[in-house]
């Protein structure tokens, strides 16, 4: 049997698992990924199994765990380090961004490195403070990093496969609150490209992109939409950059119509470049403005209030009745 | 509350020391203690406090209520009311001796743990729930008891406790700062930034490190391979370690770091040597990484009962004191409880308040959006 039905957080330790027993330079890295096995229990059981040199509890410092990553992916290994939560990454992100994205340039691509950063993030889990954030588009602002977000279980297995694979650094975004989503994986597949948007949901009147933890939210509002007769196409964009705009503008060349949904701000975030990418490209095949729903220039607020910010299935929904009204 | 009882008091460290019970023990050098687990008062070279029986009851009453307290509030979060709650049970004395070793006009920035140093601050305990119940991100003004706000990204506060006390400097003024952080946190490449800022511009700040053994599920080995208070003298200031389920001792170190940095002599780091009793969070499981056994030892080191048989021992506190205090602790649990309870949701709106002093155009327009979408499900029309 190679088809298992596996939580999203299982599927990624089963596919870390894998891609340590193929390659004895891959290493795991980060705060309590050994023996507590990372607050969410990603890496659990795999410090047993592949030792403490393999698995390593770090000290409490994020730009120490990115920029030691570097060295060691500058030495040969292929490091997967684990930020705790979304709101931490911020002091690895001098690293990230100020050195991580840069050095293979500026070796004249004679270096490579092969660096997974993990990133929990999004909200929806109740939690307090800099555990729910989405900082997604600040990465993916950046050149020379590829980011990427799976939304179900079989994806979180292939693409971490393929991240790890990737001799570029590679911002591997994990929805916190689809851990516990289970879905079928196939572990001996042959997986479609790391970067490739996939459609969720086939539909003709209008084109939903998300990724993440917004598929499934798109997904439900295709299928609530489809009750009152309207054909909603559901797609996943999967990878923030390089994003699939030839996926993006077949669809929307399709059904005239796109909305992006994201957790994160609005404001300067992936669905402004969406938006603008899909303008030029498919300017008189669109029937109505390309809308965009998510976050509000706000912080992050208290989880008592976090079902008013996240989008949910009414905002979506109101969103696909403003475009059909064009 | 008398919350002032010894917070207003002037530290008071004697050259002469004047205990009143004959023959004290002479303790470690090493690991500052002026009361032993089993209760028993020893000298150190270099610290003492004089305290009435009054003070040193004052702080027994202090740890037994943050105790009590902290227990509410993990009892709380079981009963779904606070989303999470981060336990300070067997950190009270490094809280309380330290926190009663500060001065009005001294600044506080604290973790998220802090508790305990709340209380000494005049703090209202309940305002300490908002944020773990999920209601707000802080739940009171810093500068109404000089309590910055707890701080969840580790290690950032000890720089914000620099920046403040280089302007306490700048400004003249005779107050000091004091930062608190974890072992953890010691690994933080701010921690070690604020030690450089600190030593180089003689900041009046006092780094008080509760070192609780465990960073989550990593023990302090996997942060630091000298012991944490040794740091500080690559800085350029002196480190000191305090018997932090000591409350005596960890009020007279606290007193005479911050006399230092008052007359100008800088920061300095204390590290107080504790434990962290419970889990690290109610999110956390610590038998996946912990031993019982070592809990248990910890235990015999309970910072609340060494003072309680001192008390007893020397007759400075009496069964009347004790039941009173227990009637107190229990009208503190009820009063925490329902004004949990009590608490209402914020307002839908509160998500675009205070976000910019000056305001801003796009939240505006954002905020005028939400509302209109919301009038819409009020007035029957949504879907
Ligand atoms: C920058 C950052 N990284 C990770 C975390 C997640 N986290 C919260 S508390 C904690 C352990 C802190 O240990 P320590 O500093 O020893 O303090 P303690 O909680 O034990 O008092 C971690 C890793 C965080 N809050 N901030």
């Amino acid at each position: 049997m190679t088809v298992q039905k596996l939580p999203i957080a299982k599927a990624i330790n089963e596919s870390l698992r894998k891609a340590m027993e193929t390659d004895p330079k891959v290493l795991v890295m980060g705060e309590d990924v050994g023996k507590l096995g990372g607050v969410f229990r990603v890496t659990d059981g795999l410090q047993k199994d592949f030792g403490e040199g393999r698995v390593i509890d770090t000290p409490l410092a994020e730009s120490g765990i990115v920029g030691t990553a570097i060295g060691l992916a500058l030495r040969g290994y292929r490091p997967v380090v684990e930020i705790q939560f979304d709101g931490f990454v911020f002091p690895a992100y001098d690293q990230i961004v100020t050195q991580l994205a840069k050095m293979h340039a500026r070796a004249l691509g004679k270096i490579k490195l092969p660096v997974v950063v993990r990133i929990p993030y999004g909200g929806g889990i109740g939690a307090v403070e800099h555990h729910s954030e989405s900082p997604e588009a600040l990465f993916a602002h950046v050149p020379g990093l590829k980011v990427v977000s799976p939304s179900n279980a079989s994806d979180a297995y292939w693409m971490m496969q393929q991240a790890i694979q990737s001799d570029d650094p590679v911002i591997y975004f994990e929805p916190k609150r689809r851990y516990w989503d289970k879905g079928e994986v196939d572990t001996e597949a042959i997986p479609g490209p790391l970067h490739k948007a996939r459609t969720v949901v086939e539909g003709s009147d209008l084109t939903l992109v998300a990724y993440g933890p917004m598929v499934k939210v798109c997904a439900e509002a295709a299928a609530a939409a489809a009750e009152e007769g309207k054909s909603i196409e559901v797609v996943d964009l999967r990878s923030m950059s390089p994003i699939d705009f030839d996926a993006v503008q077949a669809s929307v060349e399709k059904t005239g119509r796109l909305v992006v949904v994201h957790e994160a701000p609005v404001f300067y975030g992936a669905g402004a470049e969406i938006a603008a990418r899909i303008s030029e490209r498919s300017f008189y095949h669109l029937e109505a403005p390309v809308l965009r729903v998510g976050g509000y220039h706000a912080p992050y607020p208290p989880a008592r209030l976090e079902e008013e910010y996240l989008p949910g299935l009414d905002r979506v929904l109101d969103a696909v009745d403003r475009s059909l009204a064009y | 509350m008398t919350v002032e009882s010894t917070a207003a008091r002037k530290p008071r460290r004697s050259s002469k020391r004047t205990g009143s019970s004959a023959g004290k023990a002479v303790a470690d050098p090493q690991l500052v203690q002026l009361l032993t687990p089993e209760g028993q008062r020893v000298e150190h070279p270099d610290y003492d406090v004089d305290l009435t029986p009054e003070e040193l009851r004052g702080l027994y009453r202090d740890m037994v209520l943050t105790r009590r307290f902290d227990a509410e509030a993990t009892a709380l979060q079981r009963q779904g009311e606070l989303g999470l709650w981060a336990s300070l049970l067997g950190q009270e004395a490094a809280q309380i001796g330290s926190g009663r070793a500060l001065r009005d006009d001294d600044y506080v920035f604290p973790t998220y743990r802090e508790h305990g140093v709340a209380w000494c601050r005049g703090v209202d305990p309940t305002n300490l729930l908002g944020m773990f119940r999920g209601v707000n991100h802080g739940g009171w003004d810093p500068n109404s008891n000089n309590f910055h706000l707890y701080t969840i990204v580790i290690g950032s506060q000890t720089l914000h406790a620099t920046g403040y006390a280089m302007g306490v400097a700048k400004d003249g003024a005779d107050s000091a700062v004091i930062a608190y952080f974890g072992d953890g946190a010691s690994s933080q490449g701010d921690v070690a930034e604020s030690f450089t800022f600190s030593a180089v511009y003689n900041a009046p700040v006092v780094f008080f490190c509760q070192n609780n053994q465990w960073a989550i599920s990593e023990p302090t080995e996997k942060q630091t391979r000298v012991p944490l208070y040794q740091r500080a003298q690559g800085y350029g200031f002196p480190g000191v370690r305090v018997d932090g389920n000591d409350v005596l001792a960890c009020l007279a170190v606290t007193r005479s770091a911050l006399e230092r940095a008052r007359r100008g002599e800088g920061p300095t780091l204390v590290e107080a040597f504790t434990y962290r009793m419970g889990a690290h969070t109610t999110s956390d499981d610590p038998t996946k990484y912990r031993a019982d056994e070592e809990r248990e030892a910890w235990e015999a080191k309970d910072p609340i009962l060494r003072l309680k048989t001192y008390l007893a021992n020397e007759g400075h506190a009496d069964e009347a004191f004790f039941a009173s205090l227990e009637e107190e602790s229990e009208t503190l649990g009820k009063r925490v409880r329902e004004a949990v309870r009590a608490m209402p949701d914020p307002d839908r709106m509160a998500i675009f308040e205070n976000i910019y002093a000056d305001g801003h155009a796009l939240v505006d327009e954002e905020r005028a959006q939400f509302a209109a979408y919301q009038a819409s499900f009020a007035d029957g029309e949504g879907k």
